[in-house]
Formats: structure tokens, sequence, C-alpha cells
């Protein structure tokens, strides 16, 4: 039976001993081993509380308990003081350990890139659809009625000359010669357009055109061009002119004008070029214009003395190549990937 | 069309601020593409006379000339020319002139010796279009004075026009003055003419075969002419609208046509005085031309024969030869007809002839305008031929195919409103329209008028066309701008917005987008193994490499794998969308939108990769069917995608003998889906599933399984075991090789259980299991170890 004097200094030297165990610890796992055997069945503390029931006197066992238990919070705490400290510096050292150049990856998959034309097209789209435009679109391969005679171009027209069209053989001997063709304009798009939608009618049709010119640095036999018409009654020159200004600024941005005149193309009376500028600039020509001819709006099934439109139309790919500077539009089609990567 | 700011004042007070007339012609829809100043003197280039000239031992080729300009200083200046002679009067540019191609004249001379000025050439100082020697002066001309002003040459300008199909008057100043004149509000006043029949009678009889053809021709028999050269103020003008002086009888036929938009012919009376025959010519007919061409004629080209039926003109277009004017020539008979202009333009492409002429006539000249061009014609030969007698007695042949002096065409005022959104009366109209030649009757109370049209405007006929000679003369820039607000809701359709999605999918992908040529080269189709039976091709193709219409895009795609691997490009990821025009059944191909991504160094299972992104994405299915590669694909690496008997696409890798002979290095990747299909195929919204709150199980079965077992085989089969516990399964290995036999591989999957109402039990999750194993074992696969 031990004397309290005997046991108070036993419980001291455990808890000094175990202090300097914890304190001993070199890192998170030696620190969790010593806890382990602090805790454990051979530890002194244990077997100092095992002895506790020997105690004969209450009181000295009950201040014999509570100065184990004032002891065994002193080591917890000193565990997680110790623990926190340790973990804390294995952390820090984990990270110095882990430097890494953010510059040192490797790409695992490269975007790809849309074409400059396709992103002209889009961003035109865009442009029209804000200002209340639906999208059309057409066939490529056209007939003569659409691209020429529904368009007031009749058979001997002389302005069809003017288109370099391309034309398909023809399949069957019966087929005409000269009959289908690779459309030489967006305009087609129009009278398909008026044919199966009803006014009122604010469309815009990109796409794809075809004229039989040698490829040279600002032309190719395949472009691609944007037209527009709007049908509804009520609309006049002006408004016209209207929408030029408005996708001119919305386009090319606030410090652009825009001014029509006349010229001459047989789809559109009165007919006009539009050119653009900014403030002070030279004027810079855009597009064609003009009111619909009445014949054009007969041959889209719409009566001209109830309705009146009109129709705008200009090139894409210009557009494309102006605002990447390319020097030569060839180059926009040789699909080199040195050349389609700049522009994703 | 050239227009000299000279000439055309003669027309009206335009006065003299030439930016202000180009910018007021460009309002009125005669486009001025240029402005340029003609005959501006070159400041310091001065007459002087050669006193001496010397030869320098040691320059062979130049020589040393001694000069006066007027002063009594001997000049000494080095020259290269030859055709100087001392006495003789010549251009001297003096030191410090800045010459017009940008030299500055210094003292620099050669051997040591200073050069003080530099004798000039008629085109160093743009005086004449001769630059072989120096241009020499007349004797007599004053020393030391500015050369233009010695010469008497004035300074002009020049508005180039764009003059546009619908303004058959404005190749002629009459036309152009009278439109800009209404345009500024100056007086008009026409040429002065010459209408002095003087002569005895001479007519040359006119017999019309074709009267559709030609509906007029006239002839005016003139006489008392000598023919000489035109005086400088002619030829000058001449020169200045970009031709060149003949001689007076020529140069006054030029001025005529320029100026009245009149083209006319003057034959020698003595070959045409019999009389003309216009008829249309014999198919395979001969005849050679003013510019000494034989042109073989087919029977829809017009003659003008004389009245032995010898050809001596192609109508509208080109004399002959044999009847022009000569030296000796000393009467005439000067033509003037009207021919219809589609015909002219269809023989003048036919020839591939353009001329002066031709261009007019396939216009639309005014059919009333001969008698003043004839008169017109007398007053300027008058200049030269002061003896000029004008007989009497000129045939006028017409036929009824002659259009009428004066059409007319009703114009509601209401649809100059809805048109231009202008109120514009009747009176209005005619101030507007009256000064360019149109007039106003039969105002009606219903607010419609009747526009007279002149005979020059062949152009106009419909009531449209009056509406824009209003907008014209009103101003465009008049007509305002008001920003109409659509009623229609702006948007892309679903098929346009699922290609952008497309799009974006693809170039996420790693694609970059392509857009090859659509034209291929015959044989290209069959290259990739596809038929051109079903392809269109060109009737007129620029060069028959580019003469058949593509009926796939992978042709093209793979010109493109192929030029960028010749560039040693690495990472050769390509696609298109574009058409493809298959020949179909109806007179339009069936044509159809395509995709096509090819992918360079990668295998088929790159290319089933690329199929479920795009398919998820635009959340479309078909099904995978090996049996039937695609044609050009590679027979055991590739499948078409199907729905039923529809084909949505191919997939796989290209067939290497395509690659082959496209030149191409390695396997490339391909699929190619028909949107025109998948597009517009838009999925319903997906309905949410509630995610399980339950813990999930996961486990890995991997088998060996022969190589007849297809992959999606098994995967169907171990779903089938897995039931609605199974949520997810993923092939996540593939091997082949070593401990497996050679037949076979190993499929290794990962699969996870869930129930969404309770966590799984052990044995729930190896009963799942078990089965599995099962049903890939009845399969003939055998779980590995």
């Amino acid at each position: 039976m031990p004397s309290s004097d005997t046991l108070a200094s036993e419980i001291s030297q455990a808890q000094t001993e175990a202090l300097s165990a914890i304190a001993g610890a070199r890192d998170a796992a030696g620190l969790r081993s010593v806890q382990a055997e602090l805790a454990g069945k051979k530890s002194a503390l244990t077997v100092l509380r095992s002895q506790l029931g020997k105690i004969q006197d209450a009181e000295e066992r009950k201040s014999a308990g509570l100065a184990i238990n004032a002891c065994a919070q002193a080591i917890e705490a000193a565990i997680g003081e110790r623990m926190a400290l340790l973990l804390a510096g294995e952390r820090a050292q984990q990270v110095a350990s882990e430097a890494m150049d953010l510059s040192e990856f490797v790409t695992a998959k490269r975007r790809g890139s849309t074409h400059i034309v396709t992103q002209a097209t889009q961003r035109l789209e865009d442009v029209f659809i804000g200002l209340g435009f639906q999208v059309a679109e057409g066939p490529e391969v056209e007939t003569d009625f659409y691209n020429f005679e529904a368009l007031n171009m009749p058979k001997t027209h002389p302005a069809r000359s003017e288109f370099d069209t391309m034309f398909i053989e023809p399949a069957t001997a019966e087929q005409e010669p000269n009959s289908v063709l690779l459309r030489t304009h967006t305009s087609p798009v129009q009278i398909r357009v008026m044919q199966s939608w009803d006014p009122p009618i604010y469309a815009v049709m990109p796409g794809r055109v075809f004229r039989r010119d040698t490829p040279d640095a600002t032309h190719m036999p395949v472009f691609h061009q944007i037209e527009g018409i709007v049908v509804d009654k009520g609309i006049t020159f002006a408004h016209l002119a209207g929408i030029i200004e408005a996708f001119t600024k919305a386009f090319f941005g606030n410090e652009f004008t825009s001014r029509l005149r006349p010229s001459f193309f047989p789809f559109t009376e009165p007919s006009a070029e539009f050119d653009i500028r900014r403030a002070n600039g030279a004027w810079i020509e855009l597009g064609g214009c003009g009111m619909m001819h009445p014949n054009v709006l007969r041959a889209g099934g719409i009566d001209p003395d109830e309705y009146t439109g009109f129709a705008f139309g200009f090139g894409i790919d210009r557009m494309a190549k102006e605002r990447h500077n390319v020097e030569d539009i060839r180059e926009m089609y040789t699909n080199d990937l040195r050349f389609l990567r700049q522009f994703s | 069309m050239k227009i000299l700011h000279s000439w055309l004042n003669e027309f009206a007070d335009f006065g003299n601020d030439v930016d202000g007339i180009a910018d007021r012609l460009t309002e009125l829809g005669l486009a001025v593409e240029s402005v340029d100043r003609v005959g501006t003197p070159v400041k310091g280039v001065v007459t002087a006379k050669v006193v001496r000239l010397e030869k320098h031992p040691d320059a062979a080729k130049v020589t040393r000339v001694y000069v006066d300009a007027g002063d009594g200083v001997e000049r000494h200046v080095w020259c290269g020319a030859t055709n100087m002679k001392a006495g003789d009067i010549v251009p001297l540019a003096t030191l410090g002139t800045n010459m017009p191609d940008g030299r500055v004249i210094t003292q620099r001379g050669i051997l040591g010796i200073d050069s003080e000025g530099m004798l000039c050439s008629g085109t160093e100082i743009g005086l004449s279009s001769d630059g072989s020697g120096l241009l020499i002066l007349p004797q007599g001309t004053a020393l030391g004075l500015d050369v233009y002003e010695a010469l008497g040459v004035e300074s002009d300008t020049v508005f180039d026009l764009d003059v546009t199909r619908n303004r058959p008057d404005c190749t002629g100043y009459l036309g152009v003055a009278r439109d800009l004149a209404a345009g500024m509000g100056k007086q008009f006043v026409l040429p002065k003419i010459d209408q002095s029949a003087t002569g005895q009678s001479l007519t040359v009889p006119v017999s019309i075969a074709a009267p559709e053809r030609c509906s007029r021709f006239t002839v005016q028999v003139m006489s008392g002419i000598a023919i000489t050269q035109s005086p400088d103020w002619i030829a000058r003008r001449l020169a200045r609208a970009g031709m060149r002086s003949i001689n007076n009888v020529v140069d006054v036929s030029n001025l005529v046509n320029l100026e009245l938009n009149q083209p006319n012919h003057a034959y020698d009376f003595d070959s045409v005085k019999d009389g003309f025959i216009v008829r249309l010519a014999r198919e395979g007919e001969q005849f050679t031309t003013l510019d000494a061409v034989e042109r073989t004629l087919s029977a829809d080209d017009l003659l003008i024969c004389n009245a032995q039926d010898k050809p001596v003109g192609i109508a509208g277009i080109m004399g002959g030869l044999e009847s022009e004017v000569t030296d000796a020539t000393t009467s005439i008979a000067v033509e003037i007809a009207y021919f219809e202009p589609d015909a002219v333009r269809a023989t003048s492409t036919r020839l591939a002839l353009r001329t002066e002429a031709s261009l007019r006539f396939e216009r639309g000249v005014d059919p009333y305008g001969a008698e003043f061009a004839l008169a017109r014609f007398a007053e300027l030969l008058r200049i030269t031929c002061p003896n000029l007698v004008v007989h009497s007695g000129a045939t006028d042949a017409r036929t009824d195919a002659l259009p009428q002096k004066m059409r007319t065409t009703e114009v509601r005022l209401n649809t100059i409103k809805r048109v231009l959104g202008i109120d514009v009366t009747a009176k209005g109209l005619e101030d507007l329209i009256s000064p360019i030649g149109f007039t106003i009757t039969n105002s009606a109370s219903d607010g419609s008028v009747v526009v007279g049209i002149p005979s020059w405007r062949n152009d106009c006929s419909s009531e449209i066309d009056i509406v824009e000679e209003v907008a014209r003369h009103y101003g465009y820039d008049n007509l305002g701008k008001i920003v109409p607000t659509s009623p229609v809701h702006g948007r892309l359709s679903d098929v346009q917005r699922r290609r952008r999605i497309l799009r974006e999918i693809v170039v996420s992908l790693g694609a970059s987008e392509a857009m090859p040529n659509p034209f291929l080269a015959p044989g290209d189709l069959a290259k990739v193994g596809l038929s051109e039976d079903n392809a269109l091709k060109l009737a007129n193709p620029l060069v028959a490499e580019e003469s058949v219409l593509r009926t796939s895009l992978v042709p093209g795609m793979l010109k493109s794998i192929a030029y960028n691997q010749s560039h040693r490009i690495r990472d050769i990821s390509l696609f298109e969308i574009g058409h493809v025009y298959p020949q179909g059944t109806e007179v339009l191909p069936d044509e159809f939108e395509s995709l096509c991504i090819m992918v360079a160094g990668a295998d088929a299972s790159v290319a089933m990769d690329l199929w479920s992104q795009v398919s998820s994405s635009l959340g479309v299915g078909a099904q995978l069917t090996q049996d039937q590669p695609p044609a050009g694909y590679h027979a055991t690496r590739s499948a078409q995608l199907k729905r039923g008997k529809l084909v949505l696409g191919s997939v796989g890798e290209i067939d290497p003998t395509v690659l082959a002979n496209a030149g191409i290095v390695g396997r490339v990747a391909c699929l190619e889906v028909n949107l025109s299909v998948v597009l517009s195929e838009v999925p319903k919204p997906q309905s949410a599933q509630v995610v399980s709150k339950y813990p999930s199980s996961d486990f890995d079965l991997a088998f060996v399984v022969t190589n007849s077992v297809s992959a999606a085989t098994m995967v169907k089969a171990l779903r089938q075991a897995g039931g609605n516990l199974l949520i997810d399964l993923a092939l996540f290995d593939v091997y082949r090789g070593k401990g497996v036999n050679e037949d076979s591989r190993s499929l290794a999957y990962r699969l996870r259980l869930q129930a969404p109402d309770r966590t799984l039990t052990d044995v729930e999750v190896s009963d799942v299991r078990a089965k599995c194993i099962s049903a890939a074992e009845k399969l003939g696969a055998v779980l590995r170890g």
C-alpha cells in the first residue's frame, strides 16, 4: 500500500516522463505511438489508476483520483499541442518539397478553330438577329428560275452575262442546257423565303456563292455573301437607309456612318450602292441594296400593291479578309493549319 | 466613260468646282471612279533653243548640248537623245524642276561636268505619248516661255464615270450634261449644229431586209471634203477621252459619238453610192473588219452591205476595210442607224468584239437622235472643211419596229409615297423629272398621272422606273433614315443553333475548320472509292481539274490532310461543314449538308470517340453497323451509322489504299455525319432523375473475351445482368498481349451499383456481381483472376 506522498510523487514522475516522451516524439507517427503507449495497460498512469482501489481512505482516494485525472488531462493537452505542431511542420515540409513549375505542362488536347469566314458570318448573323432578323438558307445548286428569272432577269436580260455563271451539265437529254446552275448570289433565297414565309419578313441569308472568276488576290470562284430582305406594309426607302445605318454602327462601330447612292440592279428599284466611312474618312464601297422590284415581289407570291420591301447584300469573305489583314484571299482557302490555327 | 470638264461645261455653266461636280455626279448615280487633272503645266520647264552640239570622247552615248533659254546665257546640258540639231526649239527642265515622275532636276552630270538642267521628251512632261526623243517645238516659238503656255495647252479635269446599265443615255456628254444640269439647277444648252442642206439632192437608197433588227437607217451625203489632220484641240480632246486622232472625218465621227451618244459611220461615198442593203449574214459568211481581222459570221448577225450585196460593216459593231474613208476621199455618206440592242450584244459577245459603237447600241441609243447628230457632224466637219456641202435628199428608212418617239406609263403618286416615303404632287413630279426630258400629262383625280418617257431612256418603261428617277433627283440623302422596328423575333432556327453548338463541340475536340474546294477533278471520287455516276458535272468549268461537284466531303478533306502533312504540320485534325450535291431524281440534286472530321495519325477508336461526343452533344443516336463497311473506309475498321435503313453517317478509318493514293502517311480517323438529318432532329428535353442519397458500391471485372464477341455485345450483356442497380458501366482497359490468347483480348470494366431508396447489402452487391460474371461467361468470356 503506497503512501499518499509516494503516490503523489509517482503521479508527478509519470507526468514528467510522459511529457518528456511527448516532447521527444519527432513526427506525428512517433507521437501517435507515444500516445498509444501512454494509454496502454502498461503505462505508468494506468498502473497507478489500477492501484486507486487499494487506497482505504475515501478522501485520499478521491484526491489521488483527481491528481491522476489532472495528470491525464495534462498529457492529453500536451499531445494535442505537440500533434498540431508536428502536423503543421510536416505539411509545411510537404508543400516545400512539392514545388512545381506551372509553365511545365503538357497539353492533352489542343482546341481547334472555326474558319474566319464562319466567324464573320456568325458575327453578321448576330448583328442582324439583334435588329430583329431571322436567318434563312437555301440550296447552292439552283434553277435558272430562282437565280435569274424570279429576280427580274428574264432569259435575254443583259445583266445575266455579268454574273459569270457556272452551269451544270444537263443530267438528261430532256433537260434544257443551262437550266441548272451554281447560284451566283444568295438572292434566290429571297424568293424561296417569300414563297414559304408570310409577311412581315425580316430575314438575312448568308451562304456560299459561285462565279466563273479566275482566282486572284481579291477574288475566288467560290465565296460567300449575306443578303437581307424586309417585306411588310409601309416599308419605304427611308427604312432601307435606316437598317443600313443601324447595321453599319452595330457591326463596324458607332464612329461609322453610311450613305446610299444610286446604282443599278435588276432585282431592286430604286437601287443603291451603300458606302461606309469613319467620320472624315474616305467612303468605302460595301454592297448593293434597293427597294425590291415589284416583279421580284410578285415572283415571291407577294402583292406589290399591298406590300413593299427592300433588299441588301454584300460579300462576307472581304469582311474576314480585312478584319484579319489577310493579304491574299486565296490564303483563306489553302486549309493550311498554320493559317487556320491563328484564329481560334 | 471619261468625261472632260471643259467639254462638259459647253452644255451648261457647271463652274470650276470639280470636286462639287464629282459629288453631284455620284449622287445622281453616275459614280465618279476617279478625278484626274490633265495638262497641268510642269513648273520650270521652258522653251529653249539648241545653240550647238558637242561630243565628249569618254561618253559615247550622250551628247553635250548648249541651249539658250531666251536670257542670252548659254547653258550646258547632258542629253541622251539624238533627234535634235542646232536651231531646234526644245523643252528645258531648269534646275530645281519637280518632274511628274517624281525626279528633281539637279546639277549632277557625268565625268565631273555639271548639267544645268534636262531636255525633255513629250512623255516626260505629259504632252505627248512619244517618248522616243526630245519634243521638238515649232520653229518661231518664243524662248523662255512655259512650254504648256507656248503650245496653248490648257489644263483640264477628266471624270471617269461608272455608267450603269440602266443609263443608256449617259455613254455620251449629252445625257450626262442633261442629268447634271437638272441635278445642279443649271440651264442646259444643246451644242451648235449646221442644218444647211446646200448641195444638190443626193440620195442613197436603203433596203432593210431585217426590219426587226434595224428599224431606222439614215444616210446623209456630204461633199467638198479634204482629208486632213484635225486641229490640236480636237486631237487633244480625243486623246484625253482615250482615243487616237486619225483624220478630220474619222475624228468628227468619234466626237459626235462621244458627245451625242450616236454611233455613226462615214463611208467613202463612191463605195456605197448605189445604196445600202441591211440583211442577216449567211451562216459562215466571212467579213474582214476595220481592224484587219477576218471574222466568220452566223445567221443571227446583221450586216450592212452595199448595193452589190457586198458587206461594208457588221451592224452596230464595226465597219469594213474597203469602204473606209481614204486620203483621196472628197465625198462621204454618213450613216446613223438604230439596231435592236439584244441582237447587237449577242453578236458582239459571239465575236468577242466590243467597240465604242457596240457598247452604245447594246444598251440602246436614242432612235430619234439621228437628225441632230448628222447636223452636228456637219458643223464639226466644217471646221476643217470650209467648202463642205451638205446634200439634200438624205435617206431616212424606218420600219414598224422603230420604238415610239415618246412611250408613256401611268404613275400613281401614292406609289411614290409607298416606296420612297415622300409626298409628291403632280407639279412636284413635273419639277423633278421634266428637266431630264420626261413629260407629265393627264393628271387624274385619283392621284395618277401619265408620264411620257423620252426616246433616249429605253431603260424606263414602268411606274417603278419613274419612281427611281424621282428618287435620284429628289436625292437619296433627302429621303431620310428610319430604323424599322421589327415585329419579328430575331433568332437562329433550331437547326442553325444546333449547327453552332456542333461547331463548338468539334472545335473543342481539337479540329480546325477547313473550307476545301467543292469542285473536284474527274477521278477524284473514284480515288476514294465513290462512284462518279451521281456527281454533277460543270458545263463550263474554269479548269478541267475543277469540273465535278463533290458528292462527299472526303476527297477535299483528304487533300487538305495531305497538304498539311507535306508541310510537316503535326497533330492534323480538320473538319468541314458543307454541302454535297449528289444527283437525285429531281431537277435539283439531293443536296445536303454534311460534317466530316478527320484526324491524321489516329485510329478508328478516335473516330468512335468523336462520334460519341458529337452524338451525345446533339442528343442523336445511331446503330453501329460494321458488316457493311462504308465505301472508301478501312474494311475492318469502320462502321455505318444507321437508323433502320437510313444511313446517318460513317465512322472509322480511311482505307489504306485510299490513303496511299492521296499520298497520306499513317492512319486517318474519319467521321462523317449527314447534318440535314441530325441537326433537324431536336431531342425532347431530358427529364431530371433524382440523385440517390444512398452510398454506392464499385467493383471491377476483367474478362478475356474472344475477338469475335464485340465490346458492344459485352456491354449489352453486363447492363442486362446488372439491372436497375447498375448505374454506371465503363470500359477502362483493353489489353492484348502476353497472358492473353492471340484471338482474344482482355476487357476491363468498372461497375457502380446504387439503389435509389436504400443502402445495398453485401449480399445484394455480390449477387449482381455473380449475375454479371455469369452473363459474360455465357458469351464465352473468362473472368480474369
